[in-house]
C-alpha cells in the first residue's frame, strides 16, 4: 500500500455546510465582478493596442532615465517598469509601454531603439510587440467567444451525454471558476493577454474534467441505488472520486508549479491563473455543479428504456 | 479477459517503436537542423565542399530527418500582420479607366458635347457632359467600353457600370462581381509580391499567409527586427518615368488636366509637374542591381523588357535636352535632363542613396510593386536570446514537473505508478512524433501545454488505478478487480477528455499565434492518453499478470 493523501474509507458529508459554501461562492462571484468594475483589468498590448519593449541592459540603469528619454520622442503616455530576471543570466531587464498605434507605429519604434541604443550601449532589444487597436479590438472579441463558444459546446455535450440538469450544474460552475478567476487577475493586476485567455480556457477544461467525473460516478450510482435518496447518492459518490480528484490535483498542480517557478516570464502568469483556477475548478465541481443539480433535482428512472437508450447512442458506457 | 492477443501486442510495440523513431531527431535539434541545411545547398546545386559533406554526414540518412517546427517565440524573428488598401487598388482600377471612357467620349463630341471630369468619391468616376440630350448615347459609349465579366454566381455582368445622376453627369463604377475578382487578384499579387521580396533578402523559412479578406500574415525567424522586416515589405514601390513639364517651390500649384503633381525626394520644398501618363513603368522592368555612378554614388542599374525599351529609347530619342523624371511612390527620386539618346533599354537611378537605401530599392524593383499600399496592424519582434531562454525554461519545467509527478505516481501506487509513469513518457514521446509529422509549431504556451499535459496525462491511469482498488474491495480476486477497473473507468476517462477535447478545439479554433499552439498540444496530449493509459498500461499490466500471477495486488 503506497502512500495516501486521503484515508481509504471517507464519509464525508458535503452538504451540511451547504448554506455556508453556497454564501462563499456568491460572495466570491460578487467581489470579482466589484473588483473587475472598479480595478479593472491590466490589458496588455494584445487586447489595448500600442507598443511593449523589452530591452535588457549590460548594467543596471536608472528607470528613470528610460522615462526621460522616452518622453522626450513625444509618443504620448509612457511606462517604464524593471522585471527580475529568472533565468539567472548577467542582464537587467526594463519592461516598457508606449502608446503609440496606428500609422507610423514603424517609424515610432525605430526612433525608440536608435535613442536607447545611443543612451544605453551595448543595451539588447529581446521583444518589441505592437499592436493596431483595430487589432485589438477583434482579440477582445474573438477571446469572449472562445469562453462563450467553449460554454455551449459543453453545456450541448454534458446535456447529450447526462440530462439537461447536469449541464446547467456543469455550465454555472464553469461561469463561477471563470469570474472569480477574472476577479483574481483583476486584484493582483496580473497583466491579461492572449496567454491568460488560454490559462481561462485550460482552466475551464479542467473543471469540467473534474465535473464530469463526478456525474459519471452520481450517474452510475443513481441506476445501482435506485431507491436511496439524491443527496446520500451525491454525496456516496463524490466520497467515492474524491481520491483521484485529490491525486489528479496534485499531479497537475505539480506540472503547474513546475511551469510558474522554472518557466520564465512568459508562461507565469499563465501558470499562476490555472493554478488558481484548478483549486476553484475542484471546489466548484463539488459545491457549485453538484450542489446545482441537487437542487435542480433528477429524474429517477433511467436505469431502464432511457439508460438503454442512452447506451445506444453513445456506444458502451462501461459496466 | 487480461490477455491481449499477439497480434494486437506486436502491433502497439510497432505503434510505439515508429513513434520513438519519428521523434528521435528532435532530440539531436542542431545536429539534424545542419544535417538537413547541408543536405538541401546541396541538392541545389552548392559545391560540395568538405564542411558541407560533414555537416550532411553528421545525421545518418536512413533515419527519419523530420523536425517540430519551433515558432517565433522560441526561435526568434519578426511577425509582421499588414492590412491590404483594396480600396486604393479599386481608385487607381478606376483612374486608368479615364483615358479610355474621355477619348471614346470625345468621339461622339457632335451628340454629348464637351466631356470634363468632375471630383467624386474614390470609388466612382464623375463625369460631365456638355450636352444633357446626348446621355443615352454616352452611357452606350461607356458600356462599349466595358468588358464582360464572369461572376460565382453565373449572371453575366460588366467590369464597370455607368448610370446617368442628373441630367447632364455620368457616373461610372465598378460593378460587384469585378471588385470581389479584383480584390482576390489584388490579395493573390500582393502575397506573391511579399513572398519574392522576402525570398530576396535569403531567411530561412518564412510564413507568408492570407488571413481574412484583407490581410497578410508574414513572420520571418532569424530576422533581427519587425522594422528591418517592414522597410523591404512595407514600401509599394511603383517606379514610373514621366515627363517634366514644370518645376516649382509652389506647394499650391495646380496642375494642368492630365497633370500631377509630385513632390522631390532630396530638395525639399521642390515640386515637380509631370504629365499624368508614364512613359515607362516598373511594370516593364526585367532587372535591376545595386551599382555607383561614374561619380562614385551608390545607384541603381536597371534593364527594360523589349516594350519598355523600345518605348524609352524612341522617347529619349525625341527629347533630347528635356528633364524627365523618375517617380517612386509618389516622390521624385531625380529629375536629370536627356543627355542623348538612350537605345537598348538599360538605364541607371541616381539620387542620394546610401549603398543600403541602394541595395534596397533593387530588391524592391526586381521584385515588383504592391497592387496596393499596406497598413501595418500588429509587429512583433521576438529577440533570439529571448528564444533560446523560453526553450531552457520550458525544458528545466518540463523535467521538473516530469521528475515531481512520476515520484508521486510511484509514491501512491508503486509498481502500477510505475507502469503509469511508463505511459506519460509515451505519451509525450508520440506529442513530439505527431507534431513533427503533421508540421505543427511549437510555441512557449505549447510547452505549458506539453508540460501541462504530465499532469494531467496521468488522470486516466488515476482513474483506473482507484477504479481497481475499489474493485478490490468487493474481493473478486485481483484478475476481475483489474478487469473491472479497465472497464468501468472508461466511461469516466471519455468524458472526462472529451470534453477537454472540446475546450482544445475551441481553443484552436478561436486562438491566434502561440495561444493556437497551446492547443495542438493539449488537444494531442488527451488525444493519445486515451491510447498510452487504456491500451499501453493495460497491456504491460496484462503482461506482468501472466507472469506472476499474484495471489493479492495493491494498488
Amino acid at each position: 500500500m503506497g502512500f495516501r493523501l486521503l484515508p481509504d474509507r471517507l464519509n464525508i458529508d458535503f452538504f451540511r455546510w451547504m448554506n455556508l459554501w453556497l454564501g462563499i461562492s456568491i460572495a466570491g462571484v460578487v467581489a470579482s465582478i466589484a473588483l473587475y468594475l472598479t480595478l479593472g483589468l491590466n490589458y496588455g498590448v494584445d487586447f489595448r493596442g500600442g507598443t511593449l519593449i523589452m530591452a535588457a541592459t549590460p548594467q543596471v540603469e536608472e528607470v528613470g532615465e528610460f522615462r526621460d528619454i522616452l518622453s522626450g520622442l513625444d509618443l504620448g503616455e509612457v511606462q517604464v517598469t524593471e522585471v527580475s530576471d529568472t533565468t539567472g543570466s548577467d542582464r537587467h531587464l526594463v519592461l516598457m509601454r508606449l502608446d503609440t498605434s496606428g500609422a507610423g507605429q514603424a517609424d515610432a519604434i525605430s526612433g525608440v531603439r536608435t535613442a536607447l541604443t545611443e543612451a544605453f550601449p551595448g543595451i539588447e532589444f529581446l521583444q518589441v510587440d505592437s499592436v493596431g487597436a483595430k487589432v485589438s479590438g477583434e482579440l477582445v472579441r474573438s477571446g469572449f467567444l472562445a469562453v462563450a463558444l467553449s460554454f455551449a459546446a459543453i453545456m450541448v455535450y454534458v446535456w447529450l451525454r447526462f440530462e439537461w440538469q447536469f449541464a446547467l450544474g456543469a455550465v454555472i460552475s464553469l461561469i463561477h471558476d471563470a469570474i472569480v478567476t477574472i476577479g483574481v487577475l483583476s486584484l493582483l493586476q496580473i497583466e491579461f493577454n492572449l496567454t491568460i485567455v488560454a490559462a481561462i480556457l485550460s482552466v475551464i477544461g479542467f473543471s469540467i474534467n473534474d465535473t464530469v467525473v463526478v456525474f459519471d460516478r452520481v450517474r452510475e450510482n443513481l441506476r445501482k441505488y435506485k431507491k436511496m435518496p439524491l443527496r446520500d447518492v451525491m454525496n456516496l459518490s463524490m466520497n467515492e472520486t474524491l481520491s483521484r480528484t485529490m491525486i489528479t490535483v496534485f499531479t497537475t498542480l505539480l506540472a503547474l508549479v513546475a511551469i510558474y517557478f522554472f518557466g520564465g516570464d512568459v508562461v507565469s502568469g499563465f501558470a499562476f491563473a490555472v493554478i488558481w483556477g484548478v483549486v476553484c475548478g475542484t471546489y466548484s465541481s463539488i459545491y457549485v455543479a453538484t450542489a446545482t443539480v441537487l437542487w435542480l433535482g433528477v429524474k429517477r428512472d433511467w436505469s431502464r428504456a432511457d439508460a438503454a437508450a442512452t447506451d445506444g447512442r453513445l456506444g458502451k458506457t462501461g459496466a | 479477459m487480461l490477455t491481449f492477443p499477439l497480434w494486437k501486442r506486436l502491433a502497439v510495440i510497432a505503434i510505439c517503436l515508429v513513434g520513438l523513431v519519428i521523434a528521435l531527431p528532435n532530440a539531436f535539434y542542431s545536429r539534424v537542423e545542419r544535417a538537413n541545411d547541408a543536405r538541401e545547398a546541396m541538392a541545389r546545386g552548392a559545391p560540395e565542399t568538405p564542411e558541407l559533406a560533414a555537416a550532411a554526414a553528421s545525421w545518418p540518412g536512413f533515419l527519419p530527418s523530420g523536425l517540430v517546427n519551433l515558432g517565433l517565440d522560441l526561435r526568434g524573428g519578426a511577425h509582421v500582420l499588414v492590412e491590404v488598401r483594396l480600396a486604393d487598388a479599386q481608385a487607381d482600377r478606376l483612374e486608368g479607366l479615364w483615358p479610355e471612357v474621355r477619348d471614346r467620349l470625345r468621339d461622339l463630341r457632335a451628340e454629348v458635347g464637351t466631356v470634363r471630369r468632375v471630383d467624386g468619391a474614390p470609388t466612382e468616376l464623375r463625369i460631365r457632359i456638355g450636352d444633357p440630350a446626348g446621355m443615352a448615347a454616352a452611357l452606350a459609349a461607356v458600356e462599349e467600353v466595358s468588358q464582360p465579366v464572369f461572376s460565382i454566381t453565373g449572371a453575366p455582368s460588366r467590369d464597370f457600370l455607368a448610370r446617368a445622376d442628373g441630367a447632364d453627369t455620368l457616373v461610372v463604377t465598378l460593378s460587384g462581381p469585378e471588385i470581389v475578382a479584383m480584390n482576390d487578384r489584388t490579395m493573390q499579387q500582393s502575397l506573391e509580391i511579399i513572398r519574392r521580396r522576402v525570398d530576396e533578402t535569403g531567411t530561412r523559412e518564412p510564413t507568408i499567409q492570407r488571413q481574412g479578406a484583407d490581410r497578410i500574415l508574414i513572420q520571418v525567424p532569424g530576422i533581427g527586427s519587425a522594422e528591418e522586416l517592414l522597410a523591404i515589405i512595407g514600401q509599394t514601390a511603383r517606379l514610373s518615368f514621366h515627363p517634366v513639364v514644370s518645376r516649382t517651390s509652389d506647394p499650391e500649384v495646380r496642375p494642368g488636366l492630365d497633370e500631377v503633381v509630385h513632390p522631390s525626394i532630396d530638395e525639399p520644398g521642390t515640386f515637380y509637374v509631370l504629365e499624368r501618363r508614364p512613359v515607362v513603368t516598373g511594370e516593364q522592368l526585367v532587372d535591376s542591381q545595386p551599382s555607383f555612378d561614374q561619380n562614385g554614388q551608390p545607384a541603381v542599374n536597371f534593364r527594360f523588357n523589349p516594350q519598355g525599351g523600345a518605348a524609352f529609347g524612341s522617347y529619349t530619342a525625341e527629347n533630347v535636352g528635356s528633364p524627365f523624371a523618375i517617380v517612386l511612390d509618389g516622390e521624385v527620386i531625380s529629375a536629370p535632363v536627356i543627355q542623348s539618346h538612350i537605345p537598348g533599354g538599360t538605364g541607371i537611378i541616381t539620387g542620394n542613396f546610401t549603398p543600403e537605401e541602394s541595395t534596397r530599392l533593387a530588391i524592391l524593383l526586381r521584385a515588383g510593386a504592391l497592387p496596393a499600399e499596406i497598413t501595418v496592424l500588429e509587429q512583433r519582434t521576438i529577440g533570439p536570446e529571448l528564444g533560446q531562454d523560453s526553450i531552457e525554461a520550458g525544458r528545466l519545467s518540463g523535467i521538473v514537473a516530469m521528475v515531481l509527478v512520476c515520484g508521486y505516481m510511484i509514491l501512491t501506487y508503486g509498481w502500477f505508478g510505475m507502469v503509469a509513469n511508463i505511459a506519460l513518457t509515451i505519451n509525450l514521446v508520440f506529442i513530439i512524433a505527431l507534431m513533427t509529422a503533421i508540421g505543427a509549431t511549437l510555441t512557449m504556451p505549447g510547452i505549458a501545454g506539453i508540460v501541462l499535459t504530465i499532469g494531467v496525462a496521468v488522470d486516466a491511469n488515476v482513474l483506473i488505478y482507484e477504479r481497481i482498488r475499489e474493485e478490490l474491495k468487493t474481493a473478486k480476486g485481483p484478475a476481475r478487480a483489474i478487469q473491472g477497473g479497465f472497464d468501468k473507468a472508461f466511461s469516466s476517462i471519455l468524458d472526462a477528455n472529451l470534453t477537454t477535447l472540446i475546450v482544445a478545439v475551441v481553443l484552436y479554433l478561436m486562438g491566434s499565434g502561440p495561444v493556437r499552439g497551446f492547443a495542438v498540444t493539449l488537444a494531442l496530449g488527451i488525444l493519445i492518453s486515451f491510447f498510452t493509459a487504456v491500451y499501453v498500461s493495460r497491456m504491460i499490466i496484462a503482461a506482468w499478470f501472466d507472469r506472476r500471477r499474484p495471489k493479492t495486488i495493491s494498488v
